[in-house]
């Protein structure tokens, strides 16, 4: 493989890690601050993408639409929290994994029935398109690039949010000990309203990203929510730094697996077509191969405290 | 008799009679939806014993249930073409023998469920949630990228398999070989349900610390059930394939794990025939509302919605009262 085509693929790795912490931090801020799992955090990915394909479309603006989906999702998140979710939290987990899913169902339906089963298109904006040469003469499509600096930036942004602000020392706060903050005098509920359409607002924002370069349509979210799951349990449940080291951790070695196995596979085996096959179910299985090394060594995952 | 008792016996003897009707009238579609209730509903007897008498929230039991599906698949793909398997230590050419292929089905599921289960078991709560549903997903990639066995695309099998003295194609025969499975389930469900290995099961949903000062192991105890678990659902889905004549990677979706716990949950956690009457409902309203609306699962989702919230035990739990095997 040429250095420029492994340089390619690991920036690609690098947005697809980015978009998946994204979705993980989402989901491992509400459940460190609330103990909730969430099956319906690929719905408000899925919200997002919709409602920045149907503002840019309206309004031929791509920001405004990144906006729109900011938004959406975060009300969607506010809403599902208040109406649903803040009954779960006393309750199993099983009751949780029940809600959500049903949640998932009358998201995924509604949408449909709202927008029709046809894909919706959401197109890179005049600005971003076309390629970009990067030192060394590769060239790279510049919103792939935008993607990862907005991630980044993002991720940046949520330390900086958790470590410094008011609103961070309650949430860490939330996570060590929720009566003791209640007992300073903090609205809790309000506190996990704002906490769950955080996270709400940041799927939204990867579902908007992402659905600029792949098709717009129900059930785009749960095979990310579930990537997003393998990221937290190799990171650790409750880490913000454990979803940003496991989503890159995924984002890379999936990706650079898909293109470099059946490579691989092709060096030493004799029928080429064969190679390929082998390679690309391998490569399919990559990331829960990593998953399951991690169950074995380290079951709370990299950054996860201990049990 | 207790209330549920005559549940129990109602729901087992109208899942009997109505397909015994439809055939009597020539209804051959009321006893396909019969046959589905009866498969869908030994696939969640299955999920039951983990996540009822267990605990063990596994939302990757679609995994189970596809590879019982392309444990039929693809031993009757081979039989249908004359491909053999393998041909090292001897000739093994395929089969459409039901009773083979559900040999292999149990197996096969089993195994997949000891090694997932050796690695999930580790973690609990919602770490435990995660990690089957990605193991479960796994599968549907893995079977979605292998294009021999069909790929994305699935399979389509002929004929049905064959069972001694029974000609399966006739749809009253096939329900009566699933309607019996499904009691052979239900009724292993409640042998284990009563044995001390059932009680060790469910203590430790209750109480893990305490039977482990007891000296029980609850690990080993959690894999062999969700082993037994994932072995009746591989079953149920080699069933499944079979009354399809089809498999597909949807089988290891992440929506049938979620649908075969509906089942459970529609019907009441760790009742006995929970599944059944979950199953007979689910069919019922895919029936109904499909009908009525494209939209359907919409209609379910907000069902199962209010089931969650406010009507905790399910339509076992609301009819016969009082929960018993929850705590």
């Amino acid at each position: 493989m040429t250095t420029i085509l492994f340089i390619e693929q690991v920036l690609n790795g690098l947005q697809f890690g980015v978009m998946l912490f994204l979705m993980a931090a989402g989901l491992t801020l509400v459940f460190g601050v609330m103990g909730l799992i969430n099956l319906a955090h690929g719905s408000l990915y899925m919200i997002g993408a919709f409602a920045a394909a149907t503002v840019s479309a309206a309004t031929g603006n791509f920001v405004l639409g990144l906006v729109a989906a900011l938004a959406a999702a975060a009300m969607a998140g506010a809403v599902v929290e208040i109406a649903v979710i803040r009954r779960l939290y006393r309750r199993d987990h099983l009751d949780q994994v029940l809600a959500t899913f049903a949640l998932i169902l009358i998201f995924s339906e509604g949408t449909r029935w709202v927008f029709g089963s046809f894909p919706l298109y959401l197109d890179i904006p005049e600005m971003l398109s076309g390629p970009v040469t990067l030192p060394g003469g590769i060239e790279y499509p510049v919103y792939r690039l935008f993607i990862i600096v907005m991630g980044l930036a993002v991720a940046a942004l949520l330390f900086w949010l958790i470590a410094r602000t008011r609103l961070g020392i309650q949430i860490r706060a939330g996570e060590a000990d929720r009566e003791m903050i209640a007992a300073l005098g903090i609205d809790i509920s309000k506190l996990y309203t704002v906490v769950f359409a955080l996270g709400a607002a940041l799927a939204g924002m990867a579902g908007a990203l992402v659905g600029a370069i792949q098709s717009v349509e129900v059930g785009m979210g749960e095979p990310v929510l579930i990537l997003a799951f393998v990221t937290i349990i190799i990171g650790g449940i409750g880490s913000i730094k454990g979803a940003f080291v496991g989503a890159l951790l995924v984002g890379l070695i999936d990706t650079l697996g898909r293109t470099m196995l059946p490579l691989v596979f092709g060096s030493f085996m004799a029928d080429a077509s064969a190679a390929t096959t082998v390679g690309s179910a391998l490569a399919s299985m990559l990331i829960y191969i990593l998953m399951a090394g991690v169950l074995i060594a380290r079951p709370q995952g990299l950054f996860g405290a201990a049990a | 008799m207790r209330r549920e008792t005559i549940i129990n016996a109602a729901l087992a003897i109208g899942l009997l009679a109505i397909p015994l009707w439809a055939h009597v009238t020539g209804e051959i579609f009321t006893i396909t939806l019969s046959t589905r209730v009866a498969i869908l509903a030994l696939a969640a007897v299955g999920l039951n014993l983990a996540l009822g008498l267990g605990g063990l929230i596994s939302f990757g039991h679609a995994a189970y249930f596809g590879l019982g599906g392309y444990a039929m698949g693809i031993l009757a793909f081979h039989a249908q073409n004359y491909d053999p398997i393998f041909t090292w230590p001897f000739v093994f050419a395929g089969t459409k023998q039901m009773l083979v292929i559900w040999v292999v089905a149990l197996i096969v599921s089993g195994l997949a469920a000891f090694v997932i289960g050796m690695l999930t078991l580790r973690t609990s709560g919602a770490y435990f949630i995660m990690a089957t549903l990605a193991f479960g997903q796994m599968l549907y990639y893995l079977f979605v990228s292998w294009p021999k066995y069909g790929g994305e695309d699935g399979m389509s099998i002929y004929l049905r398999n064959d069972f001694p003295g029974v000609n399966t194609l006739d749809p009253i025969q096939f329900f009566l070989i699933c309607y019996v499975l499904l009691m052979l389930g239900i009724f292993v469900s409640w042998r284990i349900a009563r044995s001390p290995f059932g009680l060790a099961l469910q203590a430790s949903r209750q109480n893990a610390e305490r039977v482990e000062t007891v000296g029980i192991t609850p690990f080993r105890i959690r894999l062999a059930a969700f082993v037994i678990s994932g072995m009746i659902t591989g079953l149920a889905g080699a069933l499944m394939a079979d009354l399809n004549r089809f498999v597909g990677p949807t089988m290891f979706s992440w929506q049938t794990s979620g649908e075969i716990m509906i089942l459970v949950i529609l019907g009441g956690v760790a009742r006995l025939y929970g599944p059944v009457a979950g199953a007979a409902l689910f069919i019922l309203l895919e029936h109904w509302l499909g009908g009525v609306s494209d939209y359907w699962l919409a209609f379910v989702g907000a069902l199962l919605l209010l089931v969650v919230l406010f009507a905790r035990g399910g339509l076992i739990g609301s009819l016969a009262g009082r929960e018993v095997a929850h705590d």
